[in-house]
């Protein structure tokens, strides 16, 4: 009796310890991520990944401002041709390589030349790398680039051992190697990534993990009910339909935080023959589309409030919203004296969309406001990667698309909306609109900026070649016991200072 | 025995290549451009163009095919388009999961399944016949993403007895394996029961009718010898051809039971890649899944072989 009560406690004390040395944290994501080489991915889910895994020259705010993470300080010379940047001393990659300037020079040089890299055009700017010292680092560009410092926030900055890179090649994401608070263990596709504590960080006092699980799990009920039944300690992306359950849950935190991407209408207006109808012919029916949705109803009825109604590429809480341009109101009778100035009592016009119930349900909603305005609307629902195809190839009307979003306001408009953008699927094309994204673009005053896309949001208002819906919310359901953890508008998850409550 | 091995198996090898080539003309026919869908929100051209190059999209059809088959006979069933791993790689690492998922379910459909299939035979027009049949009606007709959530729901939410989902390898901690199967297995098994059990009933009424089965009966034999021995055996035969096919059905993956209780097995792994376009991957599964549903036939047959004297001079 006394020995089984002695090796009872013994037990619990065992217990006691490995909760209290081997905390491993439990995150279920949406989906699985792709390869996780931040120079070839492409996936949302892969940067949540990223953020525990590798490091970044620089990073951002909630507020989205630029803060220093391997760079400690930067400046731009006067006629913003060239980026010089301070590097962080003492940081060692996992495999125990240095984090220096030649380290950052190779970094740029593979985003720019590996043929599978994805990040080509976030660094396109960058003509040469120049190394000062062991610490300094200097971006010679092609031309003035504002947007440079806001992709280095993202996997376009993330620094990859060079050694490890040059070993593995295209294979690096089979086994990465960064400088990250995390280094990676394991990965089982559509199962599991484990990453495990990395002791040399340089920022290692703010972490307070032995090790971090993301477990994709696509069924948002069933990742609510993980959550719930203790097998996961937090998730990304609670259904808004569950909002108010997890908040009724006394075990449970709700975080949220507006994403910096939208969810609109995009129309085909000259690409290919499609282009060739009411729709993609006349701004002034496109106003009509817009004004007949009633973006506050349509985010209750679908998204139970919890989302952002829009009518920008950027949402209305972003310091580059137009705030001259407020969220539309519905105005059936504006919309139907729209139609008849353009001529017509009623359209018929086809939209694409994505066959989820979710995206399906909202355009049904939009299709049923919109008939009562005479616009009656087809809904096609296509499998995604068929909806993309098409999209691009000029076989569509209209097709309700969406976009993640960018840190910089750039990345949000001027690849849609320039006439050589790289994805302007509708070939909207004006070069007074060029001009004025060109400049924003190039300027490194911010005033100078917000002015050139307020005077571009003047004639887009006017145009509406994508009709903007909403803005999607980010939903993270945490455990009670995490402590510190802070939403931020990418969506990603930032452990530094995220803990178990003692 | 051997020779009959030796003639189903050579007739297996065009059943195969027939197969491969099927499905791969087929998944070029969907709409949607792979290269599209691994590129990124960015699309940059140039990386369109070369990862084009690179897979040998540009090539004739008839050209990837032979590529593809050239090195499936050497071993290499190519990488996936999305994580660049090899496919045979991730072939190993998903069967297992899905060999012991098809055994645990069907385990539990046959221990539930046959016997319910007898007694129902054997009570027939009793209540007892009639509730076996109530239950199996339902477990063929509740849907299983259904059953899975309202267990998840019931068993780890409510009551803490299991864990809601996820996989831990049988090699790894068997108790904990057999903990997170457990559940996905019940919903499968059910509902694979419910067609064993129909099956089984009726082969059962048609042999309990039997003139050997009333000689039996007539000879004096208790009645437990008569069903189990005589009846039951003789039944056997189209049962065994039920839990083959069902055993190759269950080896395909079950892809909405893997998505609810996320075990990482061959359904879940094959829904991803048609949804990515990565051909590589699904024609490595179908060509895999096609072999294991073969070779899941031909033992079939052989067990007629051995439970059927005169099945085996033909």
């Amino acid at each position: 009796m006394a020995r089984s009560k002695t090796a009872a406690l013994a037990l619990a004390f065992g217990l006691a310890a490995t909760s209290a040395f081997s905390a491993d944290l439990r995150i279920g994501l949406q989906d699985d991520a792709d390869i996780l080489d931040p120079d070839q991915s492409r996936t949302f889910v892969g940067r949540i990944v990223y953020a525990s895994l590798c490091d970044k020259l620089v990073d951002i705010t909630p507020d989205l401002e630029i803060i220093p993470q391997l760079a400690t300080g930067w400046e731009w010379s006067a006629d913003g041709m060239a980026l010089t940047m301070t590097l962080r001393e003492g940081v060692t990659f996992h495999d125990g390589e240095p984090f220096n300037a030649a380290a950052v020079a190779a970094n740029i040089e593979r985003s720019q030349t590996l043929p599978e890299s994805r990040r080509k055009s976030e660094v396109k700017s960058i003509a040469s790398t120049e190394v000062v010292d062991d610490y300094t680092i200097k971006l010679n560009l092609k031309a003035p680039d504002a947007t440079l410092l806001a992709q280095l926030a993202d996997r376009a900055g993330m620094m990859l051992s060079p050694k490890a890179a040059a070993e593995m090649g295209v294979d690096f994401g089979l086994n990465p190697v960064c400088s990250g608070p995390f280094k990676f263990k394991e990965r089982v596709q559509q199962d599991r990534i484990v990453l495990e504590r990395y002791d040399g960080y340089w920022n290692a006092d703010e972490i307070h993990f032995d090790s971090v699980t993301f477990l994709p799990i696509p069924d948002t009920t069933v990742r609510l009910a993980n959550l719930r039944a203790g097998d996961l300690d937090m998730l990304e992306r609670l259904a808004a339909t569950d909002l108010a359950s997890a908040k009724a849950d006394d075990g449970l935190t709700v975080e949220q935080a507006v994403s910096l991407g939208y969810q609109g209408i995009t129309i085909n207006i000259n690409n290919g023959e499609r282009a060739q109808n009411p729709l993609g012919q006349n701004a002034a029916i496109r106003k009509a589309l817009s004004l007949s949705i009633d973006r506050n109803v349509l985010n209750q009825v679908v998204f139970e409030g919890a989302f952002a109604p829009g009518n920008q590429p950027f949402p209305p809480t972003s310091p580059w919203y137009d705030k001259r341009f407020p969220v539309p109101e519905r105005d059936v009778e504006a919309a139907k004296a729209l139609l008849k100035e353009a001529g017509v009592d009623s359209v018929e016009i086809e939209v694409q969309v994505a066959n989820n119930p979710v995206q399906m349900q909202m355009m049904q909603v939009v299709q049923a406001m919109a008939a009562e305005a005479g616009i009656n609307i087809k809904l096609v629902a296509k499998e995604f990667a068929t909806l993309l195809k098409d999209q691009s190839a000029g076989e569509y009307t209209a097709s309700q698309v969406g976009w993640s979003g960018r840190v910089d306001p750039d990345g949000n408009i001027h690849q849609f909306q320039t006439c050589n953008g790289g994805i302007n699927d509708s070939k909207f094309c004006m070069p007074e609109v060029d001009a004025l994204l060109d400049k924003a673009r190039i300027s490194t005053d911010t005033a100078e900026r917000k002015a050139a896309y307020d005077a571009a949001r003047e004639i887009l208002n006017e145009q509406q070649p994508i009709i903007y819906l909403y803005h999607v919310t980010w939903i993270w359901a945490l455990n009670n016991k995490i402590e510190g953890f802070v939403p931020y508008p990418d969506g990603m998850i930032r452990l530094e200072g995220v803990s178990f409550a003692e | 025995m051997f020779g009959f091995l030796a003639r189903r198996i050579l007739i297996a090898i065009p059943t195969i290549l027939l197969i491969s080539i099927f499905v791969f003309t087929l998944q070029k026919l969907l709409p949607g451009d792979p290269v599209l869908a691994m590129a990124g929100e960015e699309r940059d051209p140039e990386v369109l163009e070369f990862l084009r190059a690179k897979y040998r999209l540009n090539d004739p059809i008839h050209m990837q095919y032979f590529y593809w088959i050239g090195g499936a006979l050497q071993g290499d069933l190519g990488i996936s388009l999305r994580t660049q791993q090899p496919v045979l790689a991730l072939i190993g690492e998903k069967l297992p999961v899905t060999i012991q998922l098809a055994v645990m379910a069907l385990s539990i459909a046959l221990v539930i399944g046959v016997p319910a299939g007898v007694i129902s035979a054997y009570r027939k027009g009793t209540w007892v016949d009639w509730l076996a049949n109530v239950v199996a009606l339902s477990g063929l007709s509740i849907p299983n993403f259904w059953l899975g959530i309202m267990l998840i729901l019931l068993v780890s939410v409510k009551w803490g007895l299991l864990p809601a989902s996820g996989y831990v390898p049988l090699s790894e901690d068997p108790l904990q394996s057999l903990q997170t199967m457990i559940m996905p297995a019940f919903v499968l098994g059910t509902g694979l029961a419910a067609t064993l059990m129909r099956h089984t009933r009726s082969a059962m009424l048609g042999v309990l009718k039997s003139d050997y089965v009333r000689t039996a009966r007539a000879k004096g034999l208790g009645e437990r010898v008569v069903v189990v021995k005589h009846a039951l055996r003789n039944a056997l035969v189209p049962i065994v051809t039920v839990t083959t096919l069902l055993f190759g059905e269950l080896l395909a993956g079950a892809v909405l039971t893997e998505q609810i209780f996320t075990i990482p097995g061959f359904g879940k792994l094959v829904v991803d890649a048609v949804f990515n376009r990565d051909y590589a991957v699904v024609q490595g599964i179908v060509l895999c899944t096609a072999v294991a549903f073969i070779a899941m036939n031909i033992l079939a047959d052989a067990a007629y072989r051995i439970l059927n004297p005169r099945m085996r001079d033909d």
